[in-house]
């Protein structure tokens, strides 16, 4: 979830009295819904994005279904099944009926969710474009199926419940059919504008990328014209659990800061920043405001927003130590090599899961997986698979970091030809960052903004992936090379022997021939050029 | 016709079957992990011209070709071959030209998307690899060429035992054949060998009865000389003790002719020794022939551009090419060049007839011979 939107919206409606609705219109560009295409993905990500991120809170293999159906022009009912632990009856209307409501805001812990904007928001935009409310069912494990039919309530920013029932799990309205019956889970509906493509910005495209980063997850998409995707899941083992962690100070934005004295129950300044913040010791809290000139001895939530700047300027130039990096979760290299091979079936992959590291007090970690050859196409330019904690980057791809690394990359060196600086033929690049607090390059959090550490982990990453498959195109080559050679000098033996024979003027030209071609054998060395 | 014997036979013999006992023993030998030829580096850098012969010779540097090398494997393939099909030749006493023998090696390679041979460049640079590699020469293979080149005049040469009478030969004249090292000469009342660049030329001073007037031998050799032509003129030289006086455009390609029919070319450095006559000398087109016959309004310009203004290129730069050859330094040659690029023009031999038709029969060259004025 975004801060900032927050803070708007709450500053906002201080001021004056603003709808949702209108808060909604004015920055759904933000939020997603600038179009009927890129909609449709909006609402898709988001709800899988949070399933995703619902599944592995609790470590259950996900098993999502994503169907779609086309009705009215430019109309779509949008249907998001998930096997998650469920949700109870309180929380429901308020995950769906209520604007920017969540749990994620105020914990710094890696996650999809980070990024997104809310489920609640998609539930606007139906409301909004088609008038319809959202249902949801939702079980949990022993418990009976809830039904909800919620709207929202623009003027309040409140759930309206306009069906609240029990399901019972044989009848019809159970969501769920022969291949997929769930003991737990959630289920969202909802009808909205939408346009349904193909290529490259597609559903198709975004569960693609998904499944490559969540080989451990079966994702199933039901296209309008009944076509039915199934992205198979090819690992049962999940990534380990990421740990949550405190800001660092030298991280931390304004915002985010202003917000935490409102919510800390501390007594002093310094005790909020050695709880609230990682790494701050006694020494360093007091080191900090002496050099912020600022009396230890208030209440935090007394302090201004200029006094909280001083705080954070004073810090900068205080030294602390690099916050832990125990708190991130990549997927691994061999979860990388699994979702690559299985959705792009290529004849070689590799991967590289580097070390964990920081950038401005925030710790990231990197990782990349290459694919070359097989099914991939032969023509063009490469392809790539963009991540940020896990989440497919479908957009923006110029702007982003992981663009620029990959261009400063000599991919020549690898035996992959290139135009200009980006790399050519059967060939995917995959970059992922981890970090529970990506810089994102504008609020659509479509690009990783591009920062020096960030950038060198990438290229670090990518080279050392390169080399790999270098050396594999490499030896391929050389082994084709000496394959061809001892086709072709095998063919010439058979007219030299008469020739020789001939020539020397005695000899078989057969058991000439047979001596060339045992020299030609001792000479064949496919591993040497 | 009889069956040629050459009298080389033996020796081409011995040593096309020395090429192959080689190639036989290296597969022998258990410490041999490659097949070689050795054959002799036949590009600019190894071809040197002797001062005092007046002749270019082929260098020592060899170069050694690898069947396991595959940028040398099916020149290797070829080379066996071709040696071995010539060897047939000299034993069977059968001549092949050139093209006969390519049409006869081409097949598809067993197993592979290829021919032997693709095309007669391609059999005919291996020949010459073959010459050089056993010493051989193409004759002594049995192997012609297309005859190129006509000769006419007061010479009769005996060819296989029937006599051919060189002045009776009407408009049409003796057809240089590729092989003429079996001529005779049975009788010759010829003072001089004049060899002509141009077909038109030659029908000219035929028309004219130069040849008779004149005790002339005509030998026209249709642009730049083949073999036969070559060896022949300097077999006539050599033979019949006539000088030879060389009669071409006045431009880089003719006297690039003069210096092949003089001092052989790079490509057949190794055989300069009876292709080249160092005597030969040049009678015309000159760059003072432009002043002297009055020639300023029948001259053509130089193609190309010239050095310093985006060139040398075309025939800018092939003046520049042989003007820098080791053997066109002497100082007549190089001022003959130098007008050339000053004035901007070359000459045809064919310009003269702007005076008439007969003027260069019966002045021009008459005029050259009594005066001595040719270039060396």
């Amino acid at each position: 979830m975004s801060n900032e939107i927050e803070q708007e919206i709450q500053q906002e409606s201080e001021h004056r009295e603003i709808s949702v609705a209108e808060f909604f219109e004015k920055n759904k560009h933000l939020l997603g819904f600038e179009n009927a295409q890129k909609s449709i993905i909006t609402v898709v990500k988001e709800a899988v994005d949070n399933s995703l991120d619902a599944c592995e809170e609790d470590e259950i293999l996900p098993e999502l279904h994503v169907l779609i159906d086309e009705y009215d022009d430019k109309k779509c009912r949008v249907e998001i099944r998930d096997n998650a632990i469920g949700l109870d009856r309180e929380t429901i209307p308020k995950v769906f009926g209520k604007l920017l409501y969540g749990s994620k805001f105020h914990k710094l812990q890696q996650s999809r969710g980070q990024q997104g904007i809310g489920i609640s928001a998609s539930a606007m935009y139906a409301q909004l474009t088609t008038g319809e409310p959202v249902t949801v069912y939702s079980k949990q494990k022993g418990e009976p199926c809830h039904k909800f039919i919620v709207r929202i309530d623009t003027e309040k920013n409140e759930p309206e419940i306009l069906e609240d029932e029990k399901i019972d799990p044989e009848s019809d309205e159970f969501p769920g059919d022969k291949d997929y019956y769930f003991d737990h889970g959630t289920t969202i509906e909802m009808n909205i504008e939408a346009k349904y493509t193909k290529g490259h910005h597609s559903i198709r495209n975004y569960l693609k990328h998904t499944a490559v980063m969540n080989p451990y997850a079966r994702i199933v998409l039901r296209e309008p014209d009944g076509n039915k995707i199934e992205y198979p899941r090819v690992s049962k083992t999940l990534p380990e659990k990421p740990g949550e962690i405190k800001p660092h100070l030298h991280g931390v934005e304004l915002g985010v800061v202003m917000r935490m004295v409102d919510n800390s129950n501390a007594r002093t300044i310094s005790s909020f920043l050695q709880k609230e913040f990682t790494r701050v010791g006694r020494t360093s809290a007091e080191e900090i405001l002496e050099k912020a000139e600022i009396d230890d001895g208030r209440r935090p939530n007394t302090l201004d927003k200029d006094e909280i700047e001083q705080i954070l300027k004073a810090a900068q130039n205080t030294k602390l130590q690099s916050p832990p990096t125990d708190c991130l979760s990549p997927i691994g290299e061999d979860l990388v090599l699994k979702g690559l091979k299985k959705e792009l079936n290529p004849e070689f992959t590799t991967a590289i899961t580097r070390k964990p590291t920081v950038y401005k007090g925030n710790p990231f970690q990197i990782e990349v997986g290459l694919a070359w050859g097989g099914d991939i196409e032969q023509e063009g330019s490469f392809d790539e698979l963009r991540f940020a904690n896990k989440v497919p980057l479908l957009y923006k791809k110029s702007s982003c970091v992981t663009t620029k690394a990959i261009e400063e990359v000599d991919w020549s060196r690898y035996n992959i030809s290139q135009t200009g600086n980006r790399p050519q033929g059967p060939l995917y690049i995959l970059v992922h960052i981890a970090s529970v607090w990506v810089p994102f390059t504008s609020e659509g959090k479509e690009a990783v903004a591009n920062y020096d550490p960030i950038r060198k982990e990438m290229k670090l990453a990518l080279q050392e992936a390169g080399r790999k498959l270098g050396r594999y195109i490499k030896r391929k080559e050389r082994a084709e090379i000496q394959e061809k050679k001892k086709r072709m000098l095998t063919s010439y033996a058979k007219e030299m022997g008469p020739a020789i024979a001939q020539l020397a003027g005695e000899g078989d030209p057969e058991e000439i021939e047979n001596q060339i071609q045992k020299m030609v054998k001792a000479d064949y060395n496919p591993e040497q050029l | 016709m009889p069956k040629k014997d050459f009298e080389n036979d033996e020796q081409t013999v011995d040593r096309l079957t020395h090429l192959g006992q080689k190639i036989k023993n290296q597969l022998k030998d258990p410490e041999e992990e490659n097949l070689t030829i050795e054959t002799k580096v036949r590009s600019k850098s190894n071809v040197n011209y002797d001062k005092d012969e007046g002749r270019l010779s082929l260098g020592d540097r060899y170069s050694t070709r690898k069947f396991l090398n595959i940028s040398h494997a099916r020149k290797f393939m070829q080379t066996l071959m071709v040696a071995s099909k010539t060897k047939e030749f000299v034993n069977e006493g059968r001549t092949a030209s050139i093209r006969e023998l390519y049409y006869q090696l081409k097949h598809t390679v067993p197993g592979l998307d290829e021919n032997t041979f693709e095309d007669q460049d391609e059999s005919d640079g291996v020949v010459v690899d073959i010459e050089t590699a056993t010493g051989a020469i193409r004759e002594d293979l049995h192997l012609i060429a297309e005859a190129k080149g006509s000769l006419f005049g007061p010479v009769t040469i005996n060819d296989s035992g029937d006599e051919i009478n060189c002045m009776k030969m009407g408009t049409s004249g003796l057809n240089i054949p590729s092989i003429v090292d079996h001529y005779e000469f049975v009788e010759c009342e010829a003072d001089f060998i004049l060899v002509v660049e141009t077909n038109a030329m030659v029908n000219r001073l035929v028309e004219e009865d130069f040849h008779k007037d004149h005790n002339a031998i005509i030998l026209g050799t249709k642009g730049q000389p083949a073999r036969g032509a070559r060896r022949l003129i300097n077999k006539m030289h050599n033979e019949l003790d006539l000088p030879v006086y060389v009669f071409t455009d006045g431009d880089p390609w003719g006297y690039y002719i003069y210096s092949v029919l003089k001092s052989g070319s790079m490509s057949l450095a190794f055989q300069s020794d009876r292709l080249a006559t160092p005597d030969a000398k040049l009678i015309g087109m000159t760059m003072q022939d432009i002043e002297e016959y009055d020639l300023h309004h029948v001259t053509e310009n130089l193609k190309g551009k010239p050095e310093g203004s985006g060139g040398p290129t075309k025939d800018y730069k092939r003046i520049h090419d042989v003007m820098d050859y080791d053997w066109m330094q002497k100082e007549q040659w190089q001022k003959q060049f130098q007008k050339m690029l000053d004035m901007g023009v070359r000459v045809e031999q064919q310009a003269l007839a702007a005076n008439s038709l007969e003027f260069v029969a019966n002045e021009y060259l008459p005029q050259k011979i009594e005066e001595k004025k040719f270039l060396d």
